[in-house]
């Protein structure tokens, strides 16, 4: 039996849903030209994930088996709405930023894929900090990505001016690729081939 | 009752959707009238930061700021102030909406469509700008085509209708860096010095050219800057302020205003 703690952290570099899974790519890419917009998204994941895992674990004993997969999504579709309502209620300017992606967590691998491979067979804590964990795994890339992204891109980081850009009348040239969705896989492939350098148990069979 | 019996997934769906249903119309309730205050919020914070007036972002400061503004609906093709649509006061009007009723909006024929927007509802709000009674600028909501996406900005004129004070996007998909510095203030700071809208025979001529503008180019005070690396773009912003500032759009309103009609205080509309 893993330990809540082991639960926990081992999404987060043991065993990352993006980095090692290769899952939740499509928001990756999408949400991640401004560090702000990111965290919000990394939050309204997290919720999602934990509490979708939790719900999902709490009636796994009675969900009949030829239902189950419609069942969580009905209950991921419930919470992604719910988190998209609170979003436009209280970080509204964040939320028009996020526009679609918000309700695309409900497509979200990661989400589905917690729900079915952990939370159908463990208890409710186990599945709640599963939940939690793949949440911050997820959070850690996107915001790595942001961050750079945000500071190349702009010269910004938190919409905080750091380099003065050259439209601006300073001396940084901004790169407009970090601002184009492709920089993301290129700099997801950069943190897969640091993480797997290091942890060399992750490189997949050739 | 077994696991896998019928009855057992019925019942098992059934209350699940009983739930669920239940959370997501709490939510959606409880949560209305603040994302409805957010909406408007925001609102008035683009128009006020086209009119130059916003100061600060919070709340007070924004509601403060906008007492100075009349907020009036206006049926476009007269030009006229209406205080409902059929039945609808004109509080509730929503242009965004009102673009996908039939009964609310009309087709843009194709010659008159330089913005490429097909079609437009047949009322918009207007922002009117009051200085000591008398009308300081006006505030019109414009839309049109970019090269990615449809822009939707304001453009403020002043109380002749002719000169420009100021222009601003608050939704736009235009690549980043290149058609998305149509929100970089440099550029919109370019709008305000001085840009005429009109020429004096009453024709549009306010455009975005290519390459730098200065004193000495001739008409300089109709042309600006065009954004580097975004013809398309570029074009979208002359073109919507071709069609929008032009007859088929708000053409009668500032007729009206002109004419002297919107001075004194309308109706609040609010």
């Amino acid at each position: 039996m893993a330990k809540p703690v082991d639960v926990l952290f081992d999404p987060v570099f043991k065993k990352n849903p993006i980095a090692l899974l290769v899952l939740g790519i499509c928001s990756a890419l999408a949400v991640t030209t401004k560090l702000e917009a990111t965290i919000v998204m990394c939050v309204a994941v997290t919720v999602v994930v934990a509490f979708s895992s939790a719900s999902v674990s709490l009636i796994r004993n009675h969900v009949p088996n030829s239902i189950r997969i419609i069942i969580m999504m009905t209950i991921i579709a419930s919470l992604v709405i719910i988190v998209d309502q609170f979003l436009q209620a209280y970080a509204f300017s964040a939320s028009k930023e996020l526009s679609v992606f918000v309700g695309l967590i409900i497509t979200n691998c990661i989400v589905m894929g917690r729900t079915e491979g952990f939370a159908m067979q463990n208890s409710v804590k186990m599945s709640f900090l599963d939940g939690i964990g793949n949440g911050l795994g997820y959070s850690i890339i996107l915001v790595f990505v942001a961050m750079v992204r945000e500071f190349f891109g702009t010269g910004k980081l938190f919409g905080i001016e750091i380099m003065k850009q050259s439209t601006e009348g300073g001396w940084y040239v901004p790169n407009g690729l970090m601002l184009l969705p492709p920089s993301a896989f290129f700099l997801i492939g950069v943190f897969i081939w640091i993480l797997r350098s290091i942890k060399k148990d992750q490189v997949g069979a050739s | 009752m077994t696991r896998e019996s019928t009855s057992q997934t019925l019942t098992v769906a059934l209350m699940l959707c009983g739930v669920c249903s239940f959370l997501v119309s709490a939510s959606a309730v409880g949560l209305r009238a603040k994302q409805q205050e957010n909406k408007a919020l925001d609102k008035q914070k683009n128009v006020l930061a086209v009119a130059g007036l916003l100061n600060g972002e919070s709340k007070t400061e924004i509601e403060a700021a906008f007492e100075q503004i009349e907020t009036v609906l206006i049926d476009l093709k007269s030009g006229e102030a209406v205080e409902k649509v059929g039945k609808m006061p004109a509080a509730e009007f929503d242009a965004r909406a009102a673009v996908s009723s039939p009964r609310l909006s009309i087709n843009v024929p194709a010659e008159k469509d330089v913005a490429s927007i097909k079609k437009r509802a047949k009322y918009s709000f207007v922002y009117i700008v009051k200085k000591e009674g008398k009308i300081d600028q006006i505030v019109l909501p414009i839309h049109g085509m970019g090269l990615w996406s449809i822009l939707y900005g304001f453009v403020a004129l002043d109380a002749d209708t002719k000169g420009i004070r100021g222009i601003g996007y608050y939704e736009h998909a235009e690549t980043p860096g290149l058609g998305g510095e149509v929100d970089n203030p440099i550029w919109k700071a370019k709008w305000t010095n001085g840009k005429q809208a009109f020429d004096d025979d009453g024709n549009i001529r306010i455009e975005v050219v290519k390459g730098e503008v200065n004193s000495s180019t001739p008409d300089a005070e109709f042309k600006v800057d065009g954004l580097s690396g975004a013809t398309f773009t570029s074009n979208g912003v002359t073109y919507m302020l071709q069609y929008w500032l032009g007859d088929h759009a708000f053409g009668p309103l500032l007729e009206r205003v002109r004419d002297g009609e919107f001075a004194e205080p309308q109706a609040e509309s609010e």
